[in-house]
């Protein structure tokens, strides 16, 4: 059993999951994956006909989180009035987290989607075969076996999948959405809870302040502020964002360390408890920063602190909508 | 601010933090009032930004003040269970959790922002809970990580 062959069962079940939805008018749109037009790359698709179904598919590439369109809604899911169609979406494990997260700050109704649900096999990080082959042009990308192959003008070269997987699919344990059969075709599960030891953090966080200090300045001042990841983060949805305030102008939009360093720190704090782990955000960065040591920190919190996972149903409040007397406060200062 | 500068500021033995304190008007503020009119002393070095609530204090409020020089931050408002508007504080609380959490995860001395309780009642302690902060962050020295340059 390959990849290959795992995407391959992916995708006819995607088609013929989708081809009955649309066939039995459970749902007007399905928004899901297609090909993408450059390398490394693959491209929502909004398809509305039952023939359109081939245009589905999956790959190791399809980073995109699709609840991304949902909140705040796509022009093109919405009818003349403006209201929601009956949408259709291809869910991994973490579109599903985000569509049930959506749901509980009551941004999307989830009577009118339909989740598509399958076992996700882990999405290929990007950045990390981007730099190795440098400034070379890619022509063509594919999938045998276990390898990413990358084709180009008279070179070849052969990225092993499990070592080129993202670093949050390594200790994703959500592959498939946690979601009844209600409101999701396919594969999914019910999940109560799940276990994490967060070992893949406990070493930068055992580091001393200026070592993670000098770590952190080092992977985010190439950031340029082009705000990709606030773009393809489903959480992300708000109308103004702080960045864009400008009555008053909280924030510098020069691309100082400062400034750079707000950015990451005041969006971590906004994502806290809220953040699914998708990694939608690291893949898109065009400098290639790895924002998925901020991910699990914001996971271990929620996790820790409160005792949450983002997006396991629908019924639970996230930790920042909520307060209890008894909460800790080891962090207060007291008299000696 | 080049880097020479706060050298020179950090070996400096008169050097003084300066602090900003975000009291709430309910408690804390009136705390302040009191530990003044006692006269109960305690360090100089706050400068206080009357807020209504400590669940009025955004993260950014905190972040901003270390971007604009600030070396420390104190938030404090009313115990849990006194707020004026009820939760305001248990809000607050999970807020300055997570960003207490997030700082030291990304490098900042802990020290530099500090969240404490003072009632209304609690002159004495709020000159104390004052004195321990103005120690840490003396210890800290200057807020150098932080700061903006200004062109």
């Amino acid at each position: 059993m390959g990849i290959e062959t795992d995407n391959k069962e992916i995708i006819s079940s995607i088609r013929e999951n989708a081809k009955l939805l649309l066939s039995e008018n459970q749902v007007d749109v399905i928004i899901g994956y297609s090909e993408g037009t450059v390398p490394l790359s693959s491209t929502p698709i909004i398809i509305r006909k039952e023939e359109d179904v081939d245009k589905l598919i999956w790959n190791n590439l399809c980073y995109i989180n699709l609840a991304r369109y949902l909140a705040p809604l796509m022009p093109q899911l919405c009818d003349s009035e403006g209201n929601s169609l009956k949408i259709g979406i291809v869910a991994k494990g973490c579109v599903g987290r985000a569509v049930n997260l959506l749901a509980v700050e009551k941004q999307i109704d989830l009577d009118n989607i339909k989740m598509i649900g399958f076992n996700c096999n882990g999405i290929v990080n990007r950045s990390k075969i981007d730099l190795e082959i440098g400034e070379k042009e890619i022509l063509d990308v594919s999938i045998s076996g276990d390898d990413i192959i990358v084709k180009g003008h008279n070179w070849e070269k052969k990225f092993p999948y499990d070592q080129y997987i993202n670093e949050l699919c390594k200790v994703c344990q959500i592959k498939s959405p946690s979601a009844t059969d209600a409101n999701c075709i396919g594969e999914c599960q019910e999940l109560e809870s799940i276990h994490d030891e967060f070992s893949d953090i406990a070493e930068f966080e055992s580091k001393s302040a200026d070592e993670k200090w000098a770590y952190i300045k080092d992977a985010l001042q190439v950031c340029t502020l082009c705000y990709s990841c606030r773009q393809a983060c489903p959480m992300c949805y708000c109308n103004l964002c702080f960045v864009d305030q400008n009555m008053p102008t909280w924030f510098g939009k020069t691309t100082q360390f400062t400034d750079i360093f707000t950015f990451h720190l005041i969006r971590a704090q906004h994502l806290a408890g809220r953040c699914v782990a998708c990694g939608a955000c690291s893949s898109v960065c065009p400098v290639g920063i790895d924002l998925n040591i901020i991910t699990r920190k914001l996971e271990k919190i929620a996790k820790e602190r409160f005792d949450y996972t983002s997006g396991l149903n629908a019924e639970t409040i996230p930790p920042m909508m909520d307060f209890k007397m008894e909460d800790e406060e080891e962090f207060m200062l007291e008299e000696d | 601010m080049t880097e020479t500068v706060l050298e020179e500021k950090k070996i400096d033995e008169k050097w003084e933090p300066k602090i900003i304190a975000f009291l709430c008007n309910w408690c804390s503020y009136a705390g302040a009032d009191l530990a003044g009119v006692s006269r109960i002393q305690y360090p100089p070095n706050i400068r206080i930004v009357r807020v209504p609530c400590s669940g009025r204090v955004n993260p950014y409020f905190i972040i901003k003040s270390l971007v604009d020089g600030w070396d420390g931050v104190v938030v404090s408002g009313c115990h849990p269970g006194d707020c004026h508007y009820i939760s305001g504080n248990l809000v607050a609380r999970r807020r300055f959790a997570i960003l207490k959490e997030l700082l030291e995860f990304f490098g900042i001395e802990p020290g530099r922002v500090n969240f404490m309780w003072a009632s209304a009642a609690e002159g004495e302690r709020f000159a104390v809970l004052i004195r321990k902060v103005t120690k840490i962050v003396k210890e800290l020295g200057p807020n150098t990580k932080f700061q903006k340059e200004w062109c």
